[in-house]
């Protein structure tokens, strides 16, 4: 099977800082990786690079896309790669704010990539807005409520339904669970676990929470000072951490 | 004449606008940036129109000015006052007779002719603002023709009120490419932005200049199942009878009495000249009005 991304010596550095280096890994279809790492290890500027947020000053990003078939994402034109960005790769900010149009409503907001897309017919579109809130649990009588009406919780839904809709095959998400209550969390982690794997989806997850990365990841990226410090599969990487800074990091975690 | 440059700015500035609006008939629906001049009169009075039809005025033009429809208003009044003191040139109220025609919010009922220059005042020249704040980001999306935000902004129109609802500045496709804000015109006028005149749009606040050449393909954006529909007041003009030009409607009195009457007061007093009376109508002599 041929990998979805596969990254390749990215670096990105800020002056004389180093943002990351170094940074290879494949990814293949149907799988889900996580990226952990303390606060200013890298993980967003990864995250950034590989979803063209940010230039990388070094390698190479192949996406396998649906037309081409792989191809080198960072000498795409900008317009191919925002049209990669709504169409096959989704991007889950931890901030539902940022992903999302505030003053628009809900079903507005979940329909714009279908609108960005080409879709003109209101009807067909109302119905697909009605079924993704419902499919993240969100009550059709709130399909035209705007965004500030809604809990943390739902807004953080909300925009992993504007997300989806499209049917992408990569996602990209930054903290989903940060700034969310525990119970709040769990739901949501149990919601996206059953997305990805009803819809087959690819995604690369960035958190400092190990335990998303327990429930969703299928690979793990421990990362410290820009560099990849470990790899491997999720269980393996956690449950017998061969890095020094690993270790601590897995050892970090409050027992209750 | 007097002591001012023929129309007011100076040759060098009207040489850069004429730049401008070149450029703005070559791409269609482009919104050209331009140095707008300080105007003696504040933003929003037309300021951007104003340095249009200056750039585009010679001494043999007739002009019309007229502010939502009608000639008579503060704002037409005093643009007309200002280019007979700074240019000198004939005026005129009537449409047929008039070689340029500034506007505020209206096209006229009479349809133009290729000898006509329409120049429209605009107040925010970019269709996508009020969704996206970021001017850079606008930008880009003409670019890259991203216009599925537009759509967004006729989505929550029908979510909301069951029917896209712009009423108003309701926005265009121009020869399948830029997406452009016909400035506050009502959509009953968009069937009308494919005409023989040249039409000229100035922002002033904003600089910026864009244009439509004549008979250039303007499509109002919609939906499939909810179509573009250019809306009047059903009712016929109390003055004149008019069934099919754009209707104001006045409140006549402190009990709930009103009058619906033409927009374009050129158009009715024509109309009622030529013998035309509506329901609450006197017949007039030329003029009277």
């Amino acid at each position: 099977m041929a990998p979805l991304l596969q990254v390749r010596d990215v670096a990105k550095f800020y002056g004389s800082r180093v943002g990351c280096r170094d940074v290879s890994f494949d990814l293949y279809p149907g799988e889900v990786m996580g990226i952990v790492g303390e606060s200013g290890s890298g993980k967003s500027t990864l995250l950034g690079c590989l979803a063209g947020h940010l230039a990388p000053d070094a390698g190479a990003v192949i996406f396998d896309t649906a037309v081409d078939g792989p191809r080198d994402t960072l000498k795409m034109s900008e317009p191919e790669r925002r049209m990669l960005g709504r169409t096959d790769w989704a991007f889950v900010h931890q901030h539902a704010r940022d992903g999302l149009r505030m003053g628009v409503s809900a079903g507005g907001n979940v329909g714009e990539r279908l609108m960005a897309v080409g879709a003109r017919h209101y009807g067909d579109i109302r119905r697909a807005a009605v079924d993704w809130l419902g499919r993240v649990e969100i009550a059709e009588d709130r399909v035209d409520d705007r965004p500030t009406a809604f809990s943390g919780g739902m807004q953080q839904r909300l925009q992993i339904a504007r997300n989806l809709v499209t049917g992408p095959r990569l996602v990209f998400m930054d903290e989903p669970t940060g700034g969310l209550d525990v119970s709040v969390q769990a739901r949501l982690l149990d919601l996206l676990r059953g997305l990805v794997r009803e819809m087959g989806l690819s995604a690369i997850i960035v958190t400092h929470d190990l335990a998303v990365v327990r429930l969703l990841a299928d690979r793990l990226m421990v990362m410290k000072d820009g560099h990849v410090v470990e790899t491997g599969l999720t269980d393996q990487v956690l449950d017998d951490p061969q890095h020094g800074y690993t270790q601590l990091l897995v050892s970090s975690v409050l027992q209750v | 004449m007097n002591e001012y440059n023929f129309a007011y700015l100076d040759e060098q500035t009207k040489r850069m606008i004429r730049r401008a609006i070149l450029k703005g008939l070559a791409i269609p629906g482009y919104q050209v940036p331009f140095a707008s001049r300080e105007m003696p009169m504040p933003y929003g009075w037309g300021t951007g129109g104003v340095q249009v039809s200056a750039a585009t005025l010679v001494p043999e033009d007739r002009l019309k000015v007229i502010d939502q429809g009608a000639d008579d208003t503060t704002n037409a009044v005093s643009i007309r006052k200002f280019f007979e003191r700074t240019a000198g040139v004939e005026t005129t109220e009537e449409t047929g007779r008039a070689t340029l025609i500034q506007t505020r919010h209206r096209i006229p009922e009479e349809p133009l002719t290729e000898d006509q220059i329409l120049v429209y005042q605009v107040p925010i020249p970019e269709p996508l603002r009020f969704l996206e704040p970021r001017e850079t980001e606008t930008r880009k999306m003409h670019a890259l023709e991203e216009y599925g935000l537009m759509h967004v902004k006729l989505y929550e129109d029908i979510s909301q009120h069951g029917a896209i609802a712009t009423a108003y500045a309701y926005p265009v496709k121009v020869e399948g490419r830029y997406v452009m804000d016909p400035s506050p015109i009502p959509k009953f006028d968009n069937t009308k932005l494919e005409m023989a005149a040249i039409q000229l749009f100035g922002a002033g606040r904003e600089q910026r200049i864009y244009a439509l050449p004549p008979w250039c393909d303007v499509v109002s954006l919609d939906f499939e199942d909810y179509p573009f529909e250019p809306s009047k007041a059903d009712h016929a003009c109390d003055l004149c009878g008019a069934v099919e030009s754009y209707l104001d409607e006045v409140i006549v009195d402190d009990a709930g009495g009103r009058m619906f009457v033409c927009s374009d007061t050129d158009y009715c007093r024509g109309r009622r000249a030529a013998g035309h009376v509506g329901a609450q109508g006197v017949p007039t002599e030329e003029g009277a009005a």
